[in-house]
């Protein structure tokens, strides 16, 4: 690929490839489960059959975001995937159909033809999806994530051809600090500022390391982005690598998603081969190859530092900041490292530009951000939303509410957040207001509880998971979430006194203050935002102690 | 004034911290002139552990069903609790125990796999206690006032601190010479 | 060379820059707590008893890997200090087998007379009682994980010093444990030079010598910071 022409080539010849109407069918890890792909090979089959093939063609894409009514099948003209559509989008155009049966298929073809579908029809209205803005998901369930051309063809690549032809890396560092990205792993660190600081730290090696450790119970955002649209996260990462002046990149990814490594892998062949990763890309001066590691199933390996230590090959364990990994990283090179749907965030900012971006979401958070909705639900799946709606939109409109009874709490930010009570759940979705409240943004699970969930098991469960997740390294967190695990349990068996529930509060506070890395710091918030809202609970569960000291 | 009324009792311990306590040697008898010996297995001939004690130095961890039904007694008829020794504030050498798992695993450890001869269970309901699971120390199971540790306490430690509690002040319970343990 | 003016416990110190505060701490006569650290090795900021409080930060810093900067205003010994450092030692009390009254370390432990320094005289948390081995494969040496407070010290004593890298971490959270070679008895890990680096290393009386009995054990620190001046500024002298 050595010009711009050449990528318009391909994204023409791709687009006159393609039929008029796409029958999309997710074959992501959720709708896998369940028989997506006997499902895809039925609508293929049965467009041959009807004679459909120069009309209509089906095609495996990734997570479309209902993930609880999978497997998913939607239809879409393939016109309204040109970059340069513009017009109207008929609403009967436009089909969903949901919890398809693999029996089912053929009849969502031969509908085509005249007459009904035996399968459920879904409605693309529904608050679910009508509230969403989707701006690292745009493409997510519309495209082949396993056939360049096609991320090519919805204009992928054009940003980084943008960033190297017509940007000077410093450019590029600004559009990103104007944008007012904050990174997505949960921390909510100004993505501009860390990449300034990497840009300016002098060393000849830099690396770039994509976070892929998604970790927290009940979260599966990145997991979807790398299934469903994998180039768009290597665009990322090598815009990212040419601002700070990176040519090495490292994408760590769990062992626990075998999917989104088998087609990383796919997409950075594709793009080698196309000449959009290595050596003189876009034969310009600047080189970028991306390596996959593989993680084997450490939680704390999602904290940077541990990360790092895995990718050297060591054990992963923290190690005290500073020096943050932008100055001493990666084998003590500087390294920029960010979340996946951070760098999902990048190609579109640059295609777009920062002053676009900065003008969605609230006035610290900007952008959107793709939360996991979970639990009690009845619409359980991804979502992609702007910064700053409330939770309530959220749980009740789109998510439909709970199926039986009524919200309890909801859950954000997984073992390292808080419960929020229903009484908060106007509370904008943003870092700060997460934070004032006792949660945290988190890398985007949202558990939703109805009435009949006993807070106090909640914060024992999330106790529980950290406990079996430390490292070992420091003691707070090594022995103190032990102890505060069998304080839990003491106490979910009555036997526990008005003084033990003060020793619990003042050890959460101790491991919050003194543990060594985020793993630590965060633990006993589970514990600390239910004991804040949910006093009660615990208070029930006391016994009167038979000798009163003296 | 009325003298105040003393008492030490014996749990699951080597009775070191007891020899500790007549090593207090001569002031024993300045303490005798002080206080009235009501209970202790070194001091007095009394059976039953007597209401209104105002301290008592406890000695061990509880290991078995009598120890705990005597601490419990103790707690309830006694002004100031002294957690007495090492076995008492951490439940020390009798809890290297509780890595077997409970009693039963215990006993059968004790007395059958390392038995040289005649192997057999000790079992005489009411008159060998039964063992608890776990060993605990003092402070798991009742409230304790001063926690005097050490392997045990030497006769100074003690003297220390049974002589403000005598003018009716509490101990200070800090420095090498009066919480190490070992 | 430059020189940082910061002030520690209310007292001024000039002192070089790229200093850690625990070292302008002991140069300036005040003492700050630790049992991770170890003069010699490199400082892995894991035990937490060095925290000290720094003006304008919310966070409490380990002083034996925090730089000092000019203008710092740090607290060495504040309640809260003081506090989180007694819980810390009671947590490590409650997660072992600590049994000094038959430990070869008694009277000569680092753990125990940081429990006497924090005034610790008896653990609120209740002893977990872990079942852990002893391994006494080795001719000259015995490690009991009963008495193992996971400093890693004698790790980075075998690794920095000996450069036999006999020892590492195994694990993790609560059942983490020193492991010998690839988990093998440690008499039979043909990487240990029978130094004995790791018995003067160890805080406790977790490495020891085979045959010297409750409260016999005897360090001789000594000879690390021997080694380390002969190896950094090339002086043979103790």
């Amino acid at each position: 690929m050595d010009d711009l022409a050449n990528l318009i080539d391909v994204a023409k010849t791709e687009r006159s490839r393609q039929k008029r109407l796409r029958v999309h069918c997710c074959t992501s890890t959720g709708c896998r489960a369940a028989s997506s792909e006997a499902v895809l090979t039925s609508l293929q089959d049965t467009i041959k059959t009807e004679g459909l093939e120069d009309e209509v063609e089906a095609i495996g894409v990734g997570c479309m975001g209902f993930c609880g009514r999978g497997p998913l099948v939607e239809i879409e003209p393939s016109a309204w995937l040109d970059p340069a559509f513009q017009g109207d989008k008929p609403l009967e155009n436009e089909q969903l159909y949901e919890e398809v049966k693999p029996e089912q298929a053929a009849s969502i073809i031969t509908a085509l033809k005249g007459g009904t579908a035996t399968a459920v029809k879904g409605n693309p209205q529904h608050p679910f999806f009508a509230r969403q803005m989707k701006i690292v998901r745009e493409f997510s369930g519309r495209i082949d994530p396993e056939r360049i051309e096609e991320y090519i063809a919805v204009g992928g690549y054009r940003s980084l051809y943008k960033a190297v032809y017509e940007m000077t890396p410093a450019e590029v560092v600004d559009e990103i600090t104007r944008s007012g990205l904050r990174g997505r792993g949960g921390g909510g660190y100004p993505t501009g500022l860390k990449w300034a600081t990497v840009a300016k730290m002098t060393g000849d090696q830099k690396y770039v390391i994509c976070n892929g450790d998604e970790g927290d119970p009940g979260a599966f955002m990145d997991r979807s982005v790398l299934e469903s649209d994998p180039h768009l996260v290597l665009e990322g990462m090598a815009i990212a690598g040419y601002a700070v002046g990176a040519n090495h990149g490292f994408i760590y990814v769990r062992a626990e998603y075998p999917l989104a490594i088998q087609r990383l892998q796919k997409a950075i062949q594709q793009a080698k081969k196309y000449g959009l990763l290595g050596s003189q890309i876009f034969d310009s001066m600047f080189d970028f190859k991306v390596d996959i590691r593989i993680g084997a199933g450490a939680f704390v390996c999602g904290e940077e530092t541990a990360l790092i230590q895995s990718i050297e090959g060591g054990r992963g364990n923290p190690q005290p900041r500073p020096p943050y990994p932008a100055q001493s990283g990666l084998w003590d090179c500087p390294t920029l490292i960010n979340n996946v749907e951070t760098f999902g965030n990048i190609a579109p900012i640059i295609h777009r530009g920062g002053d676009w971006y900065a003008g969605i979401g609230t006035e610290k958070s900007k952008g959107t951000k793709i939360f996991a909705l979970t639990g009690k639900i009845r619409n359980n799946g991804l979502i992609e939303v702007p910064m700053g709606i409330t939770l309530r939109d959220i749980v009740e409109d789109m998510g439909g509410g709970v199926p039986e009874g009524d919200i309890k709490a909801v859950q954000t930010g997984g073992p390292s957040g808080g419960c929020i009570p229903v009484s908060l759940l106007d509370t904008p979705v943003d870092y700060d207001s997460l934070v004032a409240i006792g949660s945290m943004m988190g890398s985007g699970g949202m558990v939703v509880m109805d009435d009949t969930t006993n807070m106090v098991e909640v914060a024992k469960f999330y106790m529980e998971f950290c406990k079996e997740e430390s490292c070992g390294k420091c003691i707070p967190c090594r022995a103190g979430t032990v102890q505060l695990y069998d304080m839990l349990t003491h106490l979910l068996s009555q036997q526990a006194t008005e003084d033990d529930l003060i020793k619990l509060e003042e050890l959460c506070r101790m491991v919050k203050e003194t543990s060594l890395c985020g793993l630590g710091m965060s633990a006993p918030n589970p514990v600390l935002s239910t004991l804040r809202y949910f006093h009660d609970e615990y208070e029930a569960l006391l016994k009167t102690p038979a000798f009163s000291s003296s | 004034m009325d003298k105040i009324r003393f008492a030490t009792v014996w749990l699951a311990g080597c009775s070191g911290c007891h020899m500790s306590f007549l090593d207090l040697d001569e002031w024993l008898i300045e303490l005798a002139q002080q206080v009235d010996v009501v209970f202790s297995p070194v001091g007095s001939d009394i059976k039953v552990y007597p209401e209104h004690v105002d301290v008592c130095l406890v000695e061990g961890g509880v290991a078995n069903q009598d120890n705990l039904e005597l601490l419990l007694q103790v707690r309830r008829q006694t002004k100031l609790l002294i957690s007495f020794g090492d076995c008492a504030v951490t439940a020390n050498v009798p809890a290297m125990r509780n890595m077997l798992d409970g009693a039963e695993a215990v006993l059968k450890r004790t007395y059958l796999e390392l038995a040289d001869y005649t192997p057999q269970l000790p079992h005489e309901p009411g008159i060998v206690p039964e063992l608890l699971d776990q060993v605990v120390p003092v402070h798991q199971v009742v409230p304790v006032d001063i926690y005097m540790p050490g392997c045990p306490p030497p006769a100074d430690r003690i003297r220390a601190t049974l002589e403000p509690l005598l003018r009716g002040e509490m101990p200070v319970m800090e420095g090498r010479d009066m919480i190490k343990f070992g | 060379m430059s020189v940082k003016t910061l002030k520690i416990d209310g007292k001024d110190i000039a002192i070089e820059s790229g200093t850690t505060v625990l070292q302008a701490a002991k140069e300036n006569g005040v003492a700050i707590p630790t049992l991770c650290h170890l003069d010699g090795v490199s400082d892995v900021g894991a035990c937490r008893l060095c925290l000290v409080e720094v003006a304008g930060s919310n966070k409490l810093l380990p002083a034996c890997v925090t730089e000092v900067a000019e203008g710092m205003d740090i607290q060495t010994n504040t309640p809260k200090l003081q506090q989180y450092r007694k819980m810390t030692v009671e947590l490590l009390f409650a997660e072992g087998n600590h049994v000094c009254a038959v430990c070869v370390a008694n009277g000569n432990c680092e753990l125990q007379d940081m429990a006497v320094l924090v005034g610790m005289d008896h653990s609120r948390f209740p002893y977990q009682f872990p079942d852990r081995p002893v391994d006494v494969s080795h001719e000259q040496f015995g490690i009991d994980h009963n008495r193992c407070i996971l400093c890693t010290r004698c790790v980075r004593v075998c690794d920095e010093i000996e450069g036999a890298h006999v020892w590492d971490v195994a694990q993790r959270g609560e059942n983490c444990f020193i492991v010998s070679g690839l988990n093998q008895p440690w008499g039979e890990v043909d990487a240990c030079t029978s130094c004995g680096k790791c018995v003067d290393a160890c805080p406790t009386g977790a490495i020891f010598r085979k045959g010297s009995t409750t409260g016999e054990k005897e360090r001789d620190r000594a000879k690390l910071e021997f080694l380390v001046t002969a190896r950094e500024q090339h002086q043979w002298t103790r």
